[in-house]
Order: C-alpha cells, then structure tokens, then sequence
C-alpha cells in the first residue's frame, strides 16, 4: 500500500478559504447562502465553509447535515446494511441558495442521492455542489461548481479525506491499492 | 408352512423364562421349543442371535379411522404401520363415522381386518361407551360385547355426566369389560391446545390445565368406589397428579388401571415453542416433572400399559394455524422404538417390564387370553433388536400420515418383525 | 449493522443490539416524518401485503403509512370477503399470495404462531402485526421507544402493565422487549387474568393499583374487553374499573409523575379514565406517532437487506 500527500495540513485550511471566498463571489454576499453537508465528512467540511463564510461577510450562515442512507441506489443486495442516521436541517430550505457539501466527488451517485432527498425536504432555489477534492470516474452527468483540487486518479485508488474533527489532523492522501 | 427361529432369546414374564431357545412353528404352532432344535430342511430358517423374542405386543389404544376418515388411515394401513412398529394386535377406539356404537361396525371391523395384511394383526374393537359418543344414553354394551368389543369408551371426549358414568361402570360390570375414561374436565378445557404452565404463559396459547385430568380421574374413583365390581382404566395419564390418584385407588385396591403413552414420557410442553401442530395433542404435552413421575410410574408399575395413542391425521389438516390443528400423531411406528430408549436403556424397565407394559397388561385389561410361549400353542411374537440405532424418518411410515413430532430424531432399540396367526412379517433390512 | 432474523415474529429471544438498533433507527425516520414530504425512497420496487386476519383499523393505517412513507408498493388483504371465508387454508392464502411476488407480509392473526407458520411457508419476510395472545412486536417497540424518548433510559426503569395480561400480545412483547432491555417490569390486574407462572419471566404480580403505584415510573394500561366478562373472568366493567381503572386520583397519590401508556383504542372510564388520557403525563397520542415510526425503522431494515 502506497500513500501519497494531496494536501497538508496548511493546504488544507488554504483551500477551505479559498472555497468559502469563491461561493460568497458567487452569490454576491451570499444573504440567502445555506450550507448543507453530506454525512460523514461533508457535514464536517460544511461546518469549516459555513464559518469562513461567516467570517467574511459578518453574518450567520446556516448549516444542515444531511444523510443520505436512504437515498442510495445500491442500498439492497448490500450485505451489511449501512447505519442509518438523522438528517438535520432545522430550517426552512424553500427558497435558499443551498451550498451542497462533501468532501470528495467520485461517480456523483452520492451526489444524486443528495439531490432527492434535500428536493424531498423543500424546494430550493438553487443548489450547487463544492467538493474538496473531485477525483473524475463520473458515472452521472455531475459536476462541481466548487472544487478545490481535481486529482486524476486510477479506479483502483482510493482518495482519503482527514479531517481534525473526527481523524485528529487535516489531510488529503492518495491510496494505491495492490 | 414351517418356520425355524434359531438362537432367539425369549424373554417371557409368563413363563419367567430369558434364555437363548431356537423354536419351530409348524401351521402356526410351536411344534418344538428348546436348545438347539435339529434343523428341517424344509423350514424357513431365522437366524435370531442377539435378537430378543417376546409375547406378541398389543396398542391398546388406536385410531384406525375406518370407516369415516378413510383419508387418515385405513384399517388395512393401520395394521401395516402395527405389523411394522411390532405390532400383533390392536385395539381401535370408536370414534370413526358411524362410530362403534353397534355391533354391525364391530363385525365390519372384524371382517375387514381379517382380510387386510393377511391377518397377522389382530384388530380388537373398544365400542363406544353411550350412544353416538354424546355422552347422554348408554351404547348397547351387551350386543357389542357379544359382537366382540374387548372395552367401553368415548375416547376423543370424556364420559362427562357422572351419572352415565355410573351406569356405564355398572352396566359393563355384567360383562366383565373395562371403561376406558378419556379423563378431561371439559368446562376447563374449552379451547386449549397445550398444557396450561409457564410455556403457554410465553406462547400465548389458550392452555389445558393438568387439574382438568385429575378432577376427573378423581371423581371416577369415587364413583368407582361406590361400583366396586366395575372395570375402569384411564386413557393416557399425562400428570403426576393423575397418577397419585391412581396409586391411591390401586392401594385400595380398586379395579382401577391406567395407561401412559410414548409422547408423555419423552416430550415436554416445551416442544410446542416451534408452534409444530405435530406437538399438538389431547391430552397435551406436559412438564419435565411430569415426564419423571410418568416414568417412575411405569417403573413400579402403577402405569399399567404403554399405548400409542396413534392419531392419524393429514398434512394438509395439520398444516395450519397451531389453534386450528386437530389433536393427536401417529405412534405405531416409533413407540418400541421410544420405550427401549426412554425406559429400557435409562434403566427405568427391564426387559420383562417393557414386555408386561407391551403386552402382558394390557391384554389382561382388554379381557385378552394371555400368550403362551409353549410347545402345542398358537405362536405370537414380536422380535425386537435391542442395539440397533436407527433414525424415524415420518416419509418412511406404513401409516397413511406422518404426523409425529419425532421426524429425525435417534432412536435405539425397533421390532424387526411379528409372527402372528401363521404368518410371518420381517423388516426388510433384517431379511 | 443488520437484524439477526429475516423476520420479525416476536421480541422472544431477540438480543438487546436488535432492539437498540430499532429504536435507534426509528429515530431517524422520526425526523422524515417531521418534514414536509415524509416520504423517502428505500423500499421503491417492494410489494408489501398487509394480511390482516382480523380487523384493526389503527395497526392497519400505521403500517400501511409506514410502508407508503418508505415508497414500498402496498396491498391490503383483510379475510373478511376474501377466499379465508371460503374455507380456504393460512397456507394456501400464503403461497397464493406469494405466487404473486410479494417482497414482505405483515400479518395479523387471532391465532397464536400464525406468524411464524407464514414464515416456514413462504420466502417473503414476516413482520408479526399482532398473534392471538402471543406477541405485537411492534407495538411494543413503540412503547419502548416512547418510554425511552421520554425517560431518556429503560435501563433501570420500572414500568408495570396494566390489565388483562392473560389475554395480551402487548403484555407479552413488552415484557421479553422491556426485560431485555434492563427494566423493571410487573403487571397488575384481577387473578383470573394473570396467566399462570408469569412471575418465572422475572415480572412481580399486583392485584391491588394502590400497592403498585407508588413504585413505578409508567403505567402501560390495556384494554379491557367486554367478551372476558362473558367468560366469568369478572364480574362487571363497573366493578373493573373501580377496582382496575387507572385513575388520575389513583396516580397523583404518587409522589412523582407516572407516564401513562396506552395501546389504543380507550375505553375512556374504564380502564382508564378521560381526564388521566388526556392528562400532561400521558403519551398515548406520541406512541401513535413512534408507531409508524418504529414501523419505518422494522420495515426499512428488514426489507433492504437482503
């Protein structure tokens, strides 16, 4: 097994920066601006953007965390049923300008998956999608308005996102698999 | 036709006789019993060493189905599931349609057994005790007997009045014959499908208290009491409670005799925590002190008989909702089998015990001639392989169904043929 | 994580984590059924049959409002007008059913083990809505889960039942779920309805309220049914509910508040009275609610693993 460093730690908080300054840009202020992060990392990530966001245009930012476990496609026939936890969005998503977080874009199922369930929730009035890192092999036509690194990767790979939270330090590492 | 059984070991409580004997039946009869009996060439030879030999056995309690439940089981294939389990005689219970409650299905029986599996099992009717088994007017119990009725009963249901039963006691007392007494309280039974107790409590199943089976055989030998010179004999005891009333009635020495089945002595209610509708049975599967004091009971001999109770039913009948089941399983097939596992190899009954249990008792209670293992005397016999280790598999039965709760478990001990009215039947594998 | 069995027939045997993992499970679709749509997408493709052999509107309506909820396909049997009354046999009505491709059956059953006679007969899964006298799993899962949601533990809590427990699956499923889960569990009512050697299950036996009460966190308190008087097992609902009925006077002699559970549906001012179910410490309409909740979380995991 071979580990390769994408991003260090100071990376890392370089490129959240960067992200939550592109968004706010975006949107021109970014007042109707709600950040909804995918469980596990996501919803950490969107915590991060959420609060540079804040940090920027002086005001608070909304933040929800959405699970996706029962919008899966590949839900049965799985031998080990994935845990299922709570979506929480403890506001209003009619309207909004939603930031949809995750930490890596992959075959955009994931992403698909986020789609139905934040339309089951409410009607937005725009979604767009920030990763962290977008590694290609797209199997749905989904692509990021927000990226912070495109790594070309092998399908064998694995991309690991590392973040303090939950891992004790910030990183994004290649994995080859052989 | 002559037959030579060679090196068999007799084990006759009659005769007191365990030895190692070769007999040769000549037409039926024992022409010559002993030690080394010089070989005729024209005689079928029967190698028997480590074979036990033994007084035909008789299931006092059986339900041959016919005529009425034809679909069940037939006279002819409840005697080939006999023959099979070991079998020479039977005694069939009255609750077929029409039921045995005149003599003209007493003959019928008679005629028809005579004609199935040629002859070798002995079909004794047990009439019913009143009229159309209700319960409410005597059955013509002289006419049956005449007919050949060996005992009184309305098995399936108790004799519920106490008046009827007084004058059942009273009127068969004339003839000599035994009434058997399904003993159950009904009006604490309505509805119930296993013993009530701690596993009914968990299954949720409507229970049947074992108190329901001895207020009646209590109440009978008060009744008893009062006609002394009657014959009464209770059907599957399943309590020890049941049995302490009867080894009260027996020191009093009262005419009183009771009978365990297989399935008493060997399950528990626990049996039922599957729902298997083949654990469902009247009365039902009861507690492990229970099983105890039943095997304790045939041990000194305060159980009398072991019958089977054989209760054929179909699958598609037992195959249903576990309240909807009808009551009973077959047992001809696996109850030797059950009795020298459970009794024998435990060491609760000898070898002469099981015998009497098999045979001996329950003969004398039917008003049967005993068997005598004598030169000159009609032969009927069981041969039993004490050792042999065999697994029931319910596919394999003579019976007409296979509704036992004993599919695939081991078993030590079968009876690998009978010799009965001149005809010998041998189990295949033993041929 | 996944449930050891395929089915779902009773809380008899089933280990803590299965229980732990319903009951956590069902808070997730608590939150689904709080939003606008309350409908999400894992059982989309899933024929469902609720085969109900005997009549209970609310059991019905919270199942089928799960099933629906999860997206799952649903049809309805209910015996009454179906081949049942023709004389047609649980198995044949099953493998009939089955026949036509049905992924889950949820039954409900007079008959103790129906449930579990369905689910040696067919390979779809078999959710117990209710088996004679036996169980209810999942109404007593929703107990559970009401009782934890409002005493944040069952560990330690002490809960007794109520009623006519000789007659009761809600009794029953309470008790094996309850026991598993570290509660304290006794029930209270006339002896004629206790059934025999209860206490082996490790559930103390009350015949007075008053004795009970002032020892418990939460009453579940069940229906009494009017065909038991027939049967002699007492004497009249007046004499019942004076002696049985849980009252507000009976509870606020305790010197704490006591949740009140009721499976539905009241028979208001007999078992127990209007003031009382209607009162700040009963939850008998939040059970409705966790009801289809636990229904979602049993069918989602039982249904999408396969």
């Amino acid at each position: 097994m071979k580990k390769t460093k994408l991003i260090d730690s100071d990376g890392f908080r370089r490129t959240v920066n960067r992200l939550a300054h592109e968004v706010v840009e975006s949107n021109k202020g970014g007042e109707n601006i709600v950040v909804v992060g995918i469980r596990t990392r996501g919803d950490i990530l969107a915590r991060r953007i959420a609060g540079k966001i804040e940090e920027i245009e002086g005001h608070p930012v909304k933040v929800g965390t959405l699970d996706i476990t029962l919008y899966r496609d590949d839900l049965r026939g799985k031998l080990d049923q994935p845990e299922l936890h709570s979506t929480e969005i403890l506001f209003d998503i009619a309207g909004k300008f939603i930031v949809l977080v995750d930490d890596v874009l992959f075959t955009g199922r994931t992403v698909r998956a986020a789609l139905n369930a934040l339309m089951d929730i409410g009607r937005p009035a725009r979604i767009e999608l920030l990763v962290l890192v977008d590694r290609g092999h797209r199997e749905l036509p989904i692509k990021a308005d927000f990226a912070g690194k495109n790594v070309p990767t092998s399908i064998k790979q694995e991309v690991k996102v590392l973040m303090e939270e939950v891992d004790g330090e910030d990183g994004v590492f290649l994995i080859d698999n052989d | 036709m002559k037959v030579h059984l060679k090196n068999g070991r007799l084990v006759d409580p009659a005769s007191g006789k365990d030895e190692t004997l070769d007999f040769l039946i000549v037409d039926g009869r024992f022409e010559k019993i002993g030690h080394s009996v010089p070989s005729d060439s024209s005689a079928q030879m029967v190698e028997l060493k480590n074979k036990i030999v033994v007084p035909g056995f008789i299931d006092m309690h059986v339900h041959l189905r016919e005529p009425g439940f034809e679909h069940k089981e037939t006279i002819e294939s409840g005697c080939a599931s006999a023959a099979r389990g070991g079998f020479t005689a039977v005694c069939c219970m009255p609750n077929t349609n029409p039921c045995i409650d005149d003599e003209s299905v007493v003959r019928y029986i008679h005629e028809k057994a005579k004609s199935v599996c040629k002859g070798i099992v002995d079909v004794y009717p047990i009439a019913a005790a009143t009229k159309g088994r209700e319960g409410k007017e005597l059955s013509p119990m002289a006419e049956l007997a005449h007919a050949g009725a060996v005992g009184f009963t309305d098995d399936g249901a108790p004799i519920s009045s106490p008046e009827v039963m007084r004058r059942a006691l009273e009127y068969s007392s004339m003839y000599g014959l035994v009434v058997i007494q399904h003993a159950e309280e009904s009006s604490m039974t309505h509805g119930g499908c296993m013993n009530e107790g701690f596993i009914s409590t968990r299954l949720g199943l409507p229970g049947i208290p074992h108190v329901a089976e001895e207020l009646m055989i209590a109440r009978d030998i008060i009744l008893l009491r009062y006609v002394p010179n009657a014959r009464y004999h209770v059907a599957h005891i399943s309590t020890h409670g049941s049995l302490d009333h009867i080894r009260r009635a027996k020191a009093e020495r009262l005419n009183v005799t009771c009978e365990v089945t297989p399935h008493h002595f060997t399950l528990t209610d626990d049996a039922v925590a599957g729902f298997d509708t083949n654990t469902k049975m009247n009365p039902p599967l009861r507690t492990k002190e229970d099983v105890l004091a039943l095997k304790e009971g045939l041990k000194d001999g305060s159980i009398d008989a072991i019958v089977t109770d054989h209760a054929p039913h179909t699958i598609d009948e037992k195959e249903v909702e576990y309240t909807e089941a009808p009551f009973g399983i077959v047992g001809l097939e696996t109850a030797v089998g059950l009795a020298i596992t459970e009794l024998v190899e435990q060491g609760y009954l000898s070898l002469y015990q099981l015998v009497e249990r098999f045979s001996t008792a329950p003969r004398r209670i039917c008003s049967l001639p005993p068997i005598r293992i004598e030169e000159g005397e009609p032969a009927n016999l069981t041969f039993i392989d004490p050792l042999t280790e065999w697994t029931v598999n319910t596919q394999s039965f003579k019976s007409k169904s296979k509704n036992s709760p004993f599919n695939g478990r081991k078993l030590k001990g079968k009876s690998i043929g009978i010799f009965n009215n001149g005809q010998m039947l041998l189990s295949q594998k033993f041929e | 994580m996944a449930l050891k069995s395929r089915h779902l027939l009773g809380l008899d045997g089933v280990s803590g984590e299965d229980i732990q993992l319903i009951l956590d499970t069902a808070v997730s679709f608590k939150e689904v059924l709080e939003r606008p749509i309350k409908k999400v997408p894992p059982l989309q493709g899933k024929t469902i049959v609720n085969l109900f052999f005997e009549s209970s509107t609310r059991t019905r309506i919270s199942f089928e409002l799960a099933e629906r909820r999860l997206s799952a396909d649903v049809v309805n049997f209910a015996a009454s007008g179906s081949s049942v009354s023709k004389g047609e046999t649980l198995k044949d009505t099953a493998r009939n059913i089955e026949a036509m491709k049905i992924d889950m059956v949820v039954i409900r059953h007079a008959s103790a083990g129906a449930p579990h006679f369905l689910s040696k007969v067919v390979a779809s899964n078999v959710i117990n809505a209710g088996d004679g006298a036996h169980e209810h799993p999942t109404q007593a899962l929703l107990d559970m889960y009401t009782l934890r949601e409002k005493h944040k533990t069952l560990e330690g809590l002490r809960v007794c039942i109520v009623g006519d427990i000789l007659h009761s699956r809600v009794a029953r499923s309470n008790i094996f779920g309850l026991k598993t889960m570290g509660a304290q569990v006794s029930v209270c009512g006339p002896a004629t309805m206790i059934p025999r050697e209860i206490s082996r299950l490790g559930v103390p036996v009350y015949h007075r309220l008053e004795d009970v009460i002032p020892k418990v966190d939460a009453l579940n308190v069940l229906r009494i049914q009017l065909e038991r008087q027939e049967k002699g097992l007492f004497p009249s609902l007046r004499e019942y509910h004076r002696y049985f009925g849980v009252t507000k006077e009976r509870v606020d002699r305790a010197d704490r508040p006591i949740t009140i559970l009721h499976p539905g549906p009241i028979n208001r001012d007999v078992e127990i009275s209007a003031d009382l179910a209607d009162g700040e410490h009963s939850v008998i309409l939040q059970q409705v609610t966790n009801g289809v909740a636990i229904r979602m979380a049993v069918l989602y995991l039982l249904g999408s693993s396969n």
